[in-house]
C-alpha cells in the first residue's frame, strides 16, 4: 500500500485543514531506520483516515539537540522561526514520532509563543484503537513473543508517559516483559542531551551496551521503542553483541502496523 | 548555679545556631531570583508528601525503614526537650510527670522504644558505610571529611541516646530505692541491670550526667548541622516546598536570549537602538554560584550526600566523571566559600575562583545525557540537572567551548535546519521513496 501524505502548504492551497500536524522530526525525515517508523505511523493514519499534514520542506528542528548542548541561541531561533510558522498554519494540534520534538514542543515553545496541544505517536495510536476506529488483526504475529519497553528519558520521566506504549504491547497477544529498571527507574539508552551526536567522555562502558544488558536478561525477542534515538542507540547495542538474529529493535509504530497487517 | 548555667548554655547555643541561620540565608541569597511562589496547594501537598511522608525514600524500603525509626525518634524525642527546657530553668524535676501521670509514662515509653530502634538503625547506618562498604556511600567524592561528617553525625547520636538511658536508667534505680518505679518501656528493667545495686549518690551523679550529657549533646548537634550535611533534617522542608512542579523535561527559556534573538529577527528593530540604560549586563548560563538561582543554592544546603543520583547516573555508572551528588557538594562548597569571603570582603568583593573550573570541568559536565534520572532520584527533589545545563550554557555562549562533533551538529541546525548536514529540500524524500 502506497502511502499518502499531504503537506500543509498543499491543504492550505485548496482550502483545508487537517485535524492534526505530524511533526516528523529530523531523524524522521532524514534517518534511514527511523525513515520507516515514520512511515508505518503514517500507514496506521492513512488507514484511520486520520485528516493530517505534515510541514515537510517547511519543517525545520525544533532545536531541542541546540538547547541540551547548551546553545539557546540556536534553539530559540528555530523556535521562534516554527513557531511563526505554525502559528501562520494555526496550528491546533501535533503529533510526533520523537520524545525530544514531542517534549519541546509541549513544554519550551509555549513560553516562546507556541501553544499547541501536544501528543505522542503512542497516545495517538492508543486513542484510535480505544475509539474503536483502528484493530488488531488477528493475525497471530507476536502471539507467544517476549516483548520489552525501553522507556525514552523524554517521554518517561521527562513528561510521565509511560502507560501509552505499555498498553500498546499489551494489545499484541504478546507478553510484556519489563527490564529490572524501567518506568521511572528506566535508564537512559545514552543519546539524550545532546550526546547521539558527539563520542561519548571517557569511561569504562558505552551507556547503550549497559542498557542492552537489561535488555537481553529479560530474553525477550523485542525490544520496543518510542524514540528514534533510542531504537539507534539499542540496535547498536544488539549488533554489539552480534545478537541481530534473535532480538528485534521497533518502534511502537511499527509493531502495530505489522499487526494490524498495514 | 546549674539553673544559671543551664540559661547561659541554652542562650548561647540558640544564639549561635541563628547566627549561622543568618549566613546560610545570605549565602542562598548569592542566588539570582527565580518565581517558586505560585500553586501553593500543590507545593505544600509536595512538601508533606516528600519530606513529611518520606514519600521518596520509600523506592528503596530497608533503608527507608531504618532511616524513619531515626527520623521519627527524633521528632518525638524534641517533646522531651520541652520538659528537660522547663527543668532546666526552673530546676523542676521531670516537671510533667505528676499531672500528666499514666500519659507521661506512656509519651516516655513511646520515645525510649523510638529510641532503641533508632540505635540500632543508626549501629546499621555506621556498619554499612564503613564495613559493608556499601559503593554510593564510598566514592571519591566522599575522601576526607564527607566520609568524617557523615561518621560523626551518627556516632553523635549514639552518645545521644546513650545519655538518654543513663538518665532515665538511674532515675529508676533511685525510685526503687524509695519503693517506685517510673514504669518507663524500657528504663524499668534496663535501669536495673545497668545501674542496679549502686549507692544513691552515685545514681544521683549518673542521672546528671545523663541529663547533661543529653542537653549538651542536642545542642552540640543543633549548632554542628550548619556546617554539616545534616542540615538537612530542616532543609527537605523548604526545599520540597520550592520543588519544580513543571514537567521535568522542560527546560528553563532564557529571557535575555529571546530578546537578543527577536531582535534579529525583527527586520523593523533598530541594532543601533541604545540598551536601556538601567539594564545590567547579565551573563549567559552559570560561571558561579552568584549565576545559579537562590532554589539551585538552597538544592545545595538540602543535599545529605547520599548518592542515589550518582548510583542511577547513566554517566557515573558507566565510569565517567560525572556524579550529580558532587555538583550538589561542589556548589555548596563554593557558594560556603563565597559568602565567607564577602562577609570579609564587602559583598562587592570577588575571588579569583568560580564555580565552573575551581571546582566542576568541563568534562563532567559533557558527560550528561539530561535523561533525568538524578532528578527523579533524589529523596528531597534536589535538581542537579538544572545547574549542569546553566553551567553548560556558559561554557557554549560565553566562552565558545563545545566539543567539536557538537559544533558541527550546531552549525547544521544553523544552517540547514537539522543537526546532520541534509538540505531542507529533502525533507519530504521520505514520502516518495518505498
Amino acid at each position: 500500500m502506497s502511502i499518502q501524505v499531504r503537506t500543509m502548504a498543499d491543504m492550505m492551497a485548496s482550502g483545508e485543514s487537517p485535524d492534526i500536524l505530524f511533526w516528523v522530526g529530523c531523524a524522521g525525515s532524514f534517518d534511514d531506520r527511523a525513515k520507516k517508523i515514520t512511515k508505518a505511523l503514517v500507514k496506521i493514519l492513512n488507514h484511520c483516515k486520520v485528516n493530517f499534514a505534515v510541514l515537510g520542506t517547511e519543517e525545520s528542528c525544533t532545536g531541542d539537540p541546540a538547547k541540551r548542548a547548551g546553545n539557546e541561541f540556536t534553539f530559540q531561533m528555530q523556535a521562534l522561526m516554527n513557531i511563526e510558522l505554525l502559528n501562520g498554519y494555526e496550528v491546533k494540534k501535533i503529533v510526533t514520532a520523537c520524545p525530544h520534538c514531542f517534549n519541546t514542543l509541549k513544554n519550551e515553545y509555549p513560553g516562546l509563543g507556541g501553544t499547541y496541544e501536544v501528543i505522542h505517536h503512542t497516545q495517538l495510536i492508543q486513542d484510535l484503537i480505544n475509539t474503536g476506529k483502528l484493530t488488531l488483526a488477528d493475525n497471530g504475529t507476536f502471539k507467544g513473543k517476549k516483548i520489552t519497553f525501553h522507556d525514552p528519558c523524554y517521554l518517561g520521566r521527562a513528561n510521565d508517559v509511560y502507560e501509552a506504549p505499555r498498553e500498546l504491547i499489551e494489545k499484541l497477544d504478546a507478553a510484556l516483559v519489563e527490564m529490572k529498571r524501567c518506568k521511572t527507574n528506566g535508564l537512559c539508552c545514552g543519546a539524550g542531551g545532546a550526546q547521539m551526536f558527539k563520542e561519548a567522555e571517557k569511561g569504562n562502558k558505552e551507556i547503550n551496551i549497559e542498557r542492552t544488558e537489561d535488555a537481553i536478561e529479560t530474553s525477550a525477542s523485542i525490544i520496543a521503542t518510542g524514540c528514534p534515538f533510542c531504537n539507534t542507540m539499542m540496535t547498536d547495542g544488539i549488533k554489539h553483541y552480534e545478537k541481530e538474529e534473535d532480538v528485534k529493535v521497533l518502534d511502537i509504530a511499527e509493531l502495530i502496523a505489522n499487526a494490524a497487517d498495514l | 548555679m546549674q539553673q544559671l548555667i543551664f540559661g547561659v548554655l541554652t542562650l548561647a547555643s540558640f544564639g549561635f545556631f541563628a547566627f549561622n541561620l543568618r549566613h546560610i540565608t545570605q549565602n542562598i541569597h548569592l542566588g539570582l531570583p527565580t518565581n517558586r511562589s505560585d500553586r501553593k496547594a500543590e507545593r505544600w501537598r509536595t512538601m508533606l508528601l516528600v519530606a513529611l511522608g518520606q514519600k521518596k525514600m520509600f523506592n528503596r524500603p530497608i533503608p527507608a525503614l531504618l532511616h524513619l525509626a531515626l527520623y521519627i525518634s527524633f521528632v518525638i524525642t524534641q517533646i522531651e526537650l520541652i520538659e528537660i527546657l522547663i527543668d532546666g530553668i526552673s530546676g523542676s524535676h521531670r516537671f510533667f510527670q505528676e499531672s500528666l501521670g499514666g500519659f507521661y509514662t506512656f509519651v516516655i515509653s513511646f520515645i525510649e522504644i523510638l529510641s532503641v530502634l533508632a540505635f540500632v538503625a543508626t549501629i546499621f547506618f555506621l556498619a554499612r558505610r564503613n564495613m559493608l562498604k556499601l559503593p554510593r556511600l564510598n566514592m571519591r567524592e566522599l575522601a576526607g571529611w564527607p566520609t568524617q561528617d557523615a561518621n560523626l553525625i551518627l556516632v553523635f547520636e549514639l552518645i545521644l541516646i546513650s545519655f538518654i538511658f543513663t538518665m532515665n536508667g538511674a532515675d529508676e534505680v533511685l525510685q526503687s530505692y524509695a519503693g517506685h518505679s517510673n514504669g518507663f518501656a524500657i528504663s524499668s528493667w534496663l535501669g536495673p541491670i545497668l545501674f542496679g545495686g549502686k549507692g544513691t549518690h552515685t545514681l544521683e551523679i549518673l542521672e546528671q550526667i545523663g541529663w547533661w550529657g543529653h542537653i549538651i549533646m542536642v545542642y552540640t548537634f543543633m549548632n554542628y548541622l550548619p556546617y554539616s550535611k545534616h542540615l538537612h533534617i530542616f532543609m527537605a522542608f523548604p526545599n520540597t516546598y520550592f520543588s519544580k512542579l513543571d514537567p521535568k523535561g522542560q527546560f528553563t527559556n532564557m529571557q535575555s536570549v529571546t530578546n537578543e534573538v527577536k531582535l534579529m529577527l525583527d527586520p523593523n528593530a533598530d541594532p543601533y537602538a541604545a540598551a536601556p540604560t538601567d539594564a545590567v549586563p547579565t551573563r549567559f548560563g552559570a560561571k558561579d554560584v552568584t549565576d545559579l538561582t537562590w532554589k539551585n543554592l538552597m538544592d545545595a544546603y538540602s543535599c545529605t550526600e547520599c548518592g542515589r543520583c550518582t548510583s542511577v547516573c547513566p554517566a557515573n555508572t558507566t565510569g565517567k566523571l560525572l556524579s550529580p551528588r558532587k555538583i550538589m557538594m561542589d556548589t555548596r562548597d563554593r557558594m560556603v566559600e563565597l559568602g565567607n569571603y564577602k562577609r570579609k570582603n564587602g559583598t562587592a568583593a570577588e575571588d579569583a575562583k568560580s564555580l565552573l573550573g575551581s571546582y566542576i570541568t568541563e568534562e563532567e559536565l559533557w558527560a550528561c545525557t539530561s535523561c533525568n534520572a538524578c532528578v527523579q532520584e533524589c529523596p528531597v527533589n534536589i535538581d542537579p540537572l538544572s545547574i549542569i545545563m546553566d553551567l553548560r550554557r556558559f561554557l557554549v555562549m560565553e566562552e565558545s567551548k563545545v566539543p567539536t562533533e557538537l559544533t558541527g551538529m550546531l552549525t547544521n541546525i544553523e544552517n540547514n535546519g537539522a543537526p546532520w548536514q541534509f538540505a531542507q529540500t529533502e525533507r519530504l524524500n521520505w514520502a516518495k521513496e518505498d
